[in-house]
């Protein structure tokens, strides 16, 4: 008796999505190589869709991948015995020595895996698209059109980064108490700001790209489990789920966007909502709470508040001088302008913009000129509006956003000609 | 284990005005520094300091030239040769080695054993 080619097509996809990071962890401790590791629980997967017609789907898939891979790298291992003297960075001897298919219980390798994957030593970029490679199982094709670059420079790049690890040593193994905090900050980043990129597609005709959402709140899910005592792994979590839950109402019906003042609250994922509050609550309990928790809980205040108007926004301000006390990055000076806005005015959060903007960190940055822009307008000062309206549509590459802004423009335009 | 280049890179001028109690103080500094890669679970296999760039002369398709390979505003002054377990290892020990004027980079050393 055969199973369906559909249930199994289905079940190796679902295994691909949800095990793929546990199955590649857990073959690396025997194949010794993150290379091998990979080339093997692909080929698990291929033989997969064979044995799982033929056999039945089993029980527990990743066991069943995990043993399938993990005989594969025994078989070239033996095959190749050179290779042995020249990779046994990840092997560990007890594992690889005993019968390989004692699989039962693997241990989890998966954190191992993803701070290996965001190394200090590896630049930003690479962190990323290792971790969409090796955690997440993407291919080098769908990492490229994350970072909207062609497939050949990716390929490079994740090879780069490959080497990199294999050449220098960057060992494969979760970092001890001391080093934790800036070693899952890495982490963290990777995360969010694969979040942040699918959230607003820095270009594009989409504004959300919801795969790359997904995905980043799976990764934060995995962390949470894997880490259940780390705060800001809650506040992370809590940070994404907060601020996708506005993900349906922030373009209209004509694919027009939709600030925060203008969306239909009552059409906010209001589960999610419920939630990342849970979570934010948990992660700021005891006080000394991390950046992704203070940033979730701004984001908590904007999901609780009835409307833009009625938001609390002094508290909103509070938040972000809090922020900016534990991360002082530019752009969240940038973000604080908005609640100064709210709280003391155009004027007031315009000197802060033009002191942020005199210091040159944000150069290039396109919500720089944007803000600019909105609060001359809001000032009568149109004039001057229009030049920032163009400097913010000269960095936009997001179509709905230049549109925005383009629209904003011709008011502004108009309003300038009225009065002068 | 692994061995990595730990190479010293700073700006000449810093040790070109330092009195000789600072030059001294230098010197201790990085006698200590070699007690304490082993406590670090490294092991030091060499290192020298080297004299600055000044004195350096440089051969670039048969033409001798006086002067640094590159002109950069920190110069390679100096190199530890060690043996560490691993990247993390080599990044601990690196961490501690004295670069008042600048900073240092770590390379590995490519393992042209093939074994």
């Amino acid at each position: 008796m055969t199973t369906p080619f559909d249930e199994v097509h289905r079940a190796i996809a679902d295994a691909h999505r949800r095990e793929w990071a546990f199955v590649l962890a857990a073959t690396a401790r025997v194949a010794g190589d993150i290379d091998l590791a990979e080339e093997c629980v692909q080929d698990a997967y291929v033989s997969a869709l064979d044995a799982w017609t033929r056999d039945g789907i089993p029980s527990n898939p990743a066991a069943w991948l995990t043993t399938a891979a993990r005989h594969r790298a025994v078989d070239i291992h033996r095959r190749n015995q050179t290779l042995r003297g020249k990779l046994p960075l990840l092997v560990e001897p007890d594992v690889a020595a005993t019968d390989v298919e004692d699989v039962e219980p693997i241990p989890d390798d998966r954190l191992r895996l993803v701070f290996t994957c965001c190394h200090p030593a590896l630049g930003r970029e690479a962190q990323v698209a290792l971790t969409l490679r090796l955690v997440c199982g993407l291919t080098t094709a769908e990492i490229a059109q994350v970072f909207l670059v062609p497939e050949p420079t990716m390929a490079a790049r994740v090879t780069r980064a490959k080497k990199k690890i294999a050449l220098a040593r960057i060992p494969y193994r979760v970092p001890d108490s001391a080093e934790l905090p800036d070693r899952l900050d890495a982490v963290l980043t990777v995360v969010h700001l694969l979040f942040t990129t699918g959230h607003t597609a820095p270009a594009g005709e989409y504004l959300v790209r919801a795969d790359q959402v997904d995905r980043s709140v799976g990764l934060a899910r995995m962390l949470l489990v894997l880490m259940p005592d780390e705060r800001e792994v809650r506040g992370l979590l809590a940070l994404i789920l907060l601020t996708d839950a506005r993900r349906r109402t922030r373009v209209d019906a004509a694919g027009r966007l939709l600030l925060l003042e203008e969306q239909d609250r009552t059409q906010w994922d209001h589960a999610q909502i419920a939630e990342g509050l849970a979570l934010v609550v948990n992660a700021l309990r005891g006080g000394g709470a991390g950046r992704f928790a203070v940033q979730a809980a701004i984001a908590a205040v904007h999901a609780e508040a009835p409307s833009y108007a009625q938001t609390d926004w002094p508290q909103v301000l509070e938040l972000y001088d809090e922020l900016l006390r534990r991360w002082p990055s530019p752009v969240v000076a940038l973000n604080r302008c908005v609640a100064v806005l709210m709280v003391d005015g155009p004027q007031a959060a315009l000197d802060e913009v033009d002191v942020l903007d005199a210091s040159g960190r944000l150069a290039g940055y396109r919500y720089l000129p944007a803000t600019r822009a909105d609060l001359l307008r809001r000032l009568g000062r149109f004039a001057e509006a229009v030049e920032a309206y163009r400097a913010a549509i000269a960095l936009a590459d997001n179509e709905l956003e230049r549109a925005f802004l383009n629209g904003r423009l011709s008011d502004v335009l108009e309003l300038s000609r009225s009065t002068s | 284990m692994a061995q990595y280049l730990i190479l010293i890179y700073e700006n000449e001028e810093g040790y070109a005005t330092a009195s000789p109690d600072d030059f001294a103080a230098g010197m201790k500094a990085h006698t200590r520094f070699a007690e304490q890669i082993s406590a670090l679970g490294g092991t030091m296999l060499g290192g020298n300091a080297l004299q600055p760039t000044t004195t350096a002369t440089s051969i670039r398709d048969d033409i001798v030239t006086d002067g640094p390979f590159v002109e950069t505003k920190e110069a390679l002054g100096g190199y530890y040769l060690i043996e560490a377990a691993d990247l993390d290892q080599a990044l601990a020990i690196s961490k501690l080695c004295p670069a008042p004027f600048g900073g240092v980079e770590v390379r590995p050393i490519m393992d042209l054993s093939g074994g």
